[in-house]
């Protein structure tokens, strides 16, 4: 195994991804609430099936999108943390090779 | 690909828990032999867990005008076997049922079936094939990080058809009807999540064929 990213490789891959998720929001025309495919699904159902009451409800919902983008920081957070912490501790261990050569 | 609390009946739900629980049982044991015989990759395995805790926090918007979030369980599921994700999928989901009204405990089987064990199966089946196939390792990685998330959504849409069928256009009528809604949202996402688990990969497993640090089917065993 054997993968191996030049720097200008690794901006340019970053720098599309980036692209592709920002384009939506700048694109002229398009037009979107940007909500949720999870609430729109659940719409879809309620549409499709103007009986269907939803049997059970989560016994704990955050009680504001400001507590709820909270906590989604907090996930975010909490990963990046770690998998920042790694890629850290490879690349020092990488560097420390490279010295003892 | 939250299929939200209460919106599956409860026949599927059942179904679906039945269907993931021996994914989550087996790996949890497939994670517990890896620490066990490679302890060195229990830094590797808490970055790509990581990763998925990550991606799966974004929600991002796309070309249809809505919002969806990428996964981020094909590199784990590279570098470690499709297995193990299921337990790891199961931690996040969990959090985001209980935590964040995102999913929920009767959904809980049907999200695990989707997003930590179909998507990390069929994201590593594409990259086993397309490495066979002789592709630059780059572009396998990068098909078998988009297929994870790409699939997980088409499976989202199956699991919310086959509860729902269109009463004309029966379940095929109604998965093309989710699938408009999950897995077109999805095709831009896949594909920002592929190329970005391009540079975490290089990253993480950097030059040489390091085994300890995991894609480990590639250099042999486990």
């Amino acid at each position: 195994m054997d993968l191996t990213l030049t720097r200008g490789r690794t901006v340019a891959l970053l720098v599309v991804a980036v692209a592709i998720i920002v384009l939506p929001l700048v694109w002229p025309g398009l037009e979107g609430a940007f909500t949720g495919t999870d609430d729109v699904a659940s719409q879809a159902i309620e549409a499709a099936r103007p009986g269907y009451t939803r049997w059970t409800t989560p016994f704990w919902e955050p009680p504001s999108k400001e507590v709820e983008s909270t906590l989604f920081a907090l996930q975010a957070a909490i990963g990046a943390g770690i998998l920042g912490y790694v890629l850290g501790r490879r690349h020092g261990s990488r560097r420390r090779d490279d010295d003892r050569r | 690909m939250h299929i939200m609390e209460g919106f599956l009946p409860m026949g599927h739900a059942i179904g679906w828990t039945i269907a993931a629980t021996p994914f989550v049982v087996g790996g949890t044991i497939a994670l517990r032999r890896t620490l066990k015989e490679r302890p060195e990759a229990r830094l590797t395995l808490a970055a790509a867990s990581a990763f998925t805790f990550i991606l799966s926090a974004l929600k991002l918007p796309s070309v249809t005008g809505s919002c969806s979030h990428p996964t981020g369980t094909g590199l784990g599921a590279m570098t470690f076997g499709p297995a193990v994700m299921a337990p790891v999928g199961l931690i996040v989901l969990l959090f985001q049922g209980l935590l964040l009204a995102h999913g929920g405990l009767t959904t809980l089987g049907a999200n695990v079936f989707s997003m930590a064990i179909a998507g990390p199966w069929v994201g590593w089946a594409a990259w086993r094939m397309a490495t066979g196939a002789g592709l630059p390792i780059a572009v396998a990685v990068f098909l078998g990080a988009a297929l994870a998330d790409l699939s997980t959504y088409v499976v989202t849409s199956l699991q919310l058809a086959l509860a729902f069928p269109d009463p004309t256009s029966g379940i095929a009528g109604s998965f093309v009807k989710f699938a408009g809604i999950f897995a077109v949202t999805q095709v831009p996402l896949a594909i920002a999540e592929g190329l970005l688990t391009v540079v975490v990969a290089a990253a993480l497993v950097g030059r040489g064929g390091d085994a300890g640090h995991g894609f480990a089917p590639l250099s042999g065993g486990r």
